[in-house]
């Protein structure tokens, strides 16, 4: 693996590390869902680069799968947020 | 003709997501884009074989790298606002009236307000828009309206309406 | 060449990513965390997108780079779609702006989606007591 995908890697996951550290602080639902839905784009970037270093192209499958699945998780905590109010 | 739309569309996307021409792969894309059409063609939107206009394909081929400008511009700018160390922000919700009439050129819009310097939709209702703004800067509907909707109105509007 | 713009791209876009989760963790309300996590994590996968498509052009398969177009495409039109209805939700589920805000147009807006809500789910159960009544 080259160094410059090694910091890659790097960055991602502190990144990921981030939202991870809002999805358990909160304060409210609809943060965890915002966080949610980033994390599930950093593992479309995580799939990026995992096909640029092993070469291989069902990676990019994951990634869109994984992006449209994560849309729909999103919509579903929406509607679901919309109905009804929560503090913690 | 909307359904036959959306049937090109389906079989369109499959084949560029397998990316060979092999027979059997073209007629199980036939196949799934049939099934796809007549569970979901009903929730197609109206007016979709406009975009079978040339004219409206070029306006929205010009249209693609005008947004992207913004869209980098605006990310510079969130990112600025994140690494200063005060994070100088001054959030508030606005309304703000549109003049687009179709759907379609509304979505979009709102989509593109997302997208850009520091704005993100959160409901229309008819012709009002409600935006999230995250650095309010004039108290005047009128400047607002142009600094927000004003970039994108007129391009939007030669290619929906 | 094509993979110098390649490796460029992909570093602009984790630098994009990253500090979009910066983001996140700083400011203040939800409504701030969406804008500022949705607009830089959505340019900065995209651009990684683009990079991976340049590189698997240039020499791997055509194929990855038709799918990472495709990807690229996809999450430009989902991800505002997503954060506009995670903040709508957001509001209309009673989460306060942050104390430092201006101004807030949607008050009005939210407190009449609210009674036509409560109105229709009046209906809908009084439907159903006639139905049980009937039968």
């Amino acid at each position: 693996m080259s160094p410059f995908l090694q910091i890659g890697f790097g960055v991602l996951t502190v990144a990921a590390a981030m939202c991870l550290y809002r999805i358990a602080r909160g304060p409210s639902a609809p943060d965890r869902t915002v966080a949610i839905d980033i994390l599930g784009t950093l593992v479309v970037g995580f799939c990026c680069l995992m096909a640029l270093w092993t070469r291989q192209d069902y990676y990019m499958n994951i990634a869109i799968a994984w992006a449209l699945i994560s849309f729909v998780c999103t919509l579903a905590m929406a509607k679901f947020l919309e109905g009804r109010s929560y503090d913690a | 003709m909307k359904r036959l739309l959306g049937f090109v569309g389906a079989l369109l996307l499959w084949l560029l997501l397998f990316w060979s021409l092999n027979i059997w792969v073209i007629a199980a894309g036939v196949g799934v884009a049939a099934v796809a059409t007549a569970l979901l063609g009903s929730i197609a939107p109206d007016g979709l074989e406009r975009v079978l206009c040339l004219r409206r394909v070029g306006y929205f081929l010009l249209y693609l790298p005008y947004f992207l400008y913004y869209c980098v511009r605006a990310n510079f700018d969130v990112m600025l606002r994140v690494v200063h160390p005060d994070v100088p922000i001054r959030p508030g919700i606005v309304k703000l009236p549109t003049t687009l009439k179709s759907e379609m050129a509304k979505t979009f819009l709102a989509n593109s307000i997302t997208l850009t310097p520091g704005t993100l939709t959160l409901d229309i209702d008819g012709q009002d828009m409600y935006v999230h703004w995250i650095n309010i800067d004039t108290d005047d509907v009128k400047k607002r309206t142009a600094e927000i909707c004003g970039r994108f109105e007129p391009m939007l509007r030669r290619i929906f309406e | 060449m094509l993979e110098t713009i390649c490796y460029w791209l992909v570093g602009i876009g984790l630098a994009f990513d990253f500090f979009g989760c910066l983001g996140l963790v700083r400011l203040p309300d939800v409504y701030n965390r969406a804008q500022a996590a949705t607009k830089c994590v959505t340019l900065g996968t995209c651009m990684i997108l683009f990079g991976v498509a340049l590189g698997a052009f240039g020499g791997v398969s055509v194929a990855m780079g038709v799918k990472a177009l495709l990807c690229a495409m996809f999450i430009l039109l989902t991800s505002p779609v997503g954060a506009h209805a995670i903040c709508r939700g957001a509001y209309l589920s009673g989460v306060p702006l942050w104390e430092g805000s201006a101004e807030d147009a949607f008050k009005e807006r939210a407190e009449r989606i609210r009674e036509e809500e409560i109105e229709e789910l009046g209906e809908e159960s009084g439907v159903q007591r006639e139905k049980a009544q009937a039968s």
